[in-house]
């Protein structure tokens, strides 16, 4: 059923539909409304995990950490400086090969204070082993929301489900809300195969040496490059139960396109509008996003990159001192193949509006350069 | 595409006049609505502002609305400050108010069309909120509604019904006055 939902109500639907066992939280704007709408559905029944009200977000994972130990479908969301006070905790949860589903929303890091959307808190978190997924609109938010359990409890990792501080979290707009049963098809209960249970004592996160650390560090890596084939297989599968496949691409008019966008989270909707504005001039563009970050989908980007093609990477994020995230990532996923231009623009930090017209401006600098040397990053803005 | 831009002061209900805005489009079917508050940290009397993208296709476009076809007014004070920046030509303006201040604001803006409800005092005479600060979304939902033609008036009424946390019935009145006083106003020779 169709039912208006903002993207944190969106978030915290799916953690209902999902059968969230034990959830944990501590407030921050713009993520707080996940879980007043948990709590409310709790007060109403409709909830029946436990809700654990922590004393700071370092401790909501620590007590994640300990759930999903004991074998417990978990979750939680936070945004920004709440996800770096967890920081320490992420590495614990993905070390232990614990399948938590996070939501963060996007929101940037002071200083200076601001509340805008920014995806450096996220992409700060991306050598933690936490997997990454960032959606374009509410819908995908539910979605991807139950689809992370089902990709998380297979590969045994944690999985974070990114969206836009208010662009998505506060804007309404329809979803399509599964039933239940329909959920329950697609998403088994989570029966680890080791968790902690008195009557089998076990110990858990004990010391290594190097030797097995290496070992365990190796084969998290290589469940990560499985993960880019459960992401594949889970979303194919989430398309023909719910008529919405996933991928860890989403390509646009990129059929003939010289020059393509590369977007990420609600902006690959409006770069979506871009195009149809650019197309209608007569011009080749295509708008291809980023749905997965980390596992980052570096086979998925070889097999669709034509060589010749110019990509104007559009990051709302920076790392300073090296430019814009997505874009270094793609052009260590492309080195060494010649023939594509990767042109990296920072814009929209801390929440300014990355519009339309911006869009086009970026597509069509990026069209016209042909032959010359990318800039590292160039920095863009809509000044309205 | 319809774009219409909310502009109110904190406490007043704008954000939720425009989800209540958005599922009364669901509801009516045919559709689709996509609303954006503004991005920004909400205090009291502050003035606050919010979008609405109302179109017969999917909405993709999920940014400010910096050339409105429309302005939905909670506040008059608010004239004040430049409401009317981006506003397209030949634009319309609900505004809370009566029918002698849309003929002063047409004189003052002229090329823009001012279409006055008076959402203040049907939310005074309906005891919603307080004569210095009378809680108007609804109202203003109710004469949106009519003026855009975003829903028909059960439609809407229900969704009020629905969203608000207290005195329901009150507020759907407040609606349906405010609907029925933006049809008339809408019909009204210029």
């Amino acid at each position: 059923m169709k039912k208006v939902l903002s993207g944190n109500h969106a978030a915290a639907v799916a953690a209902r539909l999902a059968r969230v066992q034990v959830a944990a939280g501590y407030p921050i704007t713009p993520a707080t409304q996940v879980f007043e709408a948990l709590a409310e559905m709790r007060a109403k029944g409709e909830f029946p995990g436990e809700f654990i009200a922590a004393e700071s977000e370092h401790s909501v994972m620590a007590a994640l950490l300990g759930a999903a130990t004991a074998g417990a479908r978990t979750f939680t969301a936070t945004s920004s400086h709440g996800l770096a006070y967890m920081h320490e905790l992420l590495h614990w949860v993905a070390g232990a090969r614990l399948p938590v589903v996070m939501v963060d929303v996007n929101r940037a890091l002071a200083a200076p204070w601001n509340l805008g959307t920014d995806q450096t808190d996220s992409l700060s978190q991306r050598d933690t082993g936490w997997m990454q997924t960032y959606c374009s609109n509410n819908q995908e938010v539910l979605d991807t929301v139950l689809m992370s359990f089902k990709i998380a409890e297979r590969v045994m990792l944690p999985s974070m489900v990114v969206l836009d501080g208010f662009t998505l979290s506060h804007s309404y707009e329809p979803v399509d809300v599964p039933k239940q049963a329909e959920v329950d098809a697609f998403l088994p209960p989570f029966r680890p195969v080791l968790r902690l249970d008195p009557d089998q004592p076990m110990s858990f996160g004990s010391l290594t040496g190097p030797k097995d650390y290496l070992r365990l560090r190796r084969r998290m890596a290589a469940d990560l490059a499985e993960a880019e084939d459960a992401i594949e297989e889970v979303g194919r599968e989430f398309g023909e139960l719910f008529g919405r496949p996933y991928g860890q691409l989403d390509a646009y008019r990129c059929e003939d396109a010289e020059t393509v966008l590369v977007t990420s989270g609600a902006v690959g909707s409006t770069a979506r509008a871009a195009v149809d504005a650019l197309r209608e001039r007569g011009l080749k563009a295509g708008n291809l996003r980023l749905r997965a970050f980390r596992p980052f989908p570096a086979r998925a980007l070889r097999a669709f990159v034509r060589p010749g093609t110019r990509l104007a990477v559009v990051d709302r994020n920076l790392s300073p001192g090296a430019g814009g995230i997505f874009a270094s990532e793609i052009k260590a996923a492309l080195y060494p193949r010649s023939g594509i231009a990767v042109h990296g623009y920072v814009t929209g930090l801390g929440g300014g509006d990355i519009s339309v017209e911006l869009l086009q401006e970026v597509w069509e600098r990026v069209d016209a350069a042909r032959g010359a040397d990318p800039a590292p990053a160039v920095w863009a803005e809509d000044a309205r | 595409m319809l774009e219409i831009r909310f502009h109110g002061r904190g406490g007043q209900g704008t954000v939720l006049a425009a989800k209540i805005l958005a599922d009364a489009v669901l509801r009516q079917g045919g559709k689709q609505c996509l609303a954006i508050p503004e991005f920004g940290v909400e205090r009291r009397g502050a003035p606050v502002t919010a979008y609405a993208r109302v179109s017969d296709r999917p909405i993709l476009e999920r940014t400010r609305i910096h050339a409105p076809d429309a302005l939905v007014v909670f506040d008059p004070t608010l004239y004040a400050s430049d409401i009317l920046t981006g506003l397209k030509p030949g634009g319309t303006v609900l505004t809370n108010g009566a029918e002698a201040d849309a003929a002063r604001l047409s004189e003052r803006a002229p090329g823009f069309r001012f279409l006055a409800v008076p959402a203040g005092a049907i939310a005074l005479e309906l005891k919603l909120g307080s004569a210095s600060s009378p809680i108007v979304n609804t109202a203003m939902c109710g004469a949106a509604a009519a003026v855009f033609g975003l829903s028909g008036l059960e439609a809407l009424l229900e969704c009020v019904r629905e969203a608000v946390p207290v005195k329901a019935e009150a507020n759907v009145e407040a609606a349906r006055r405010a609907y029925a006083a933006a049809r008339e106003a809408l019909h009204a020779p210029a």
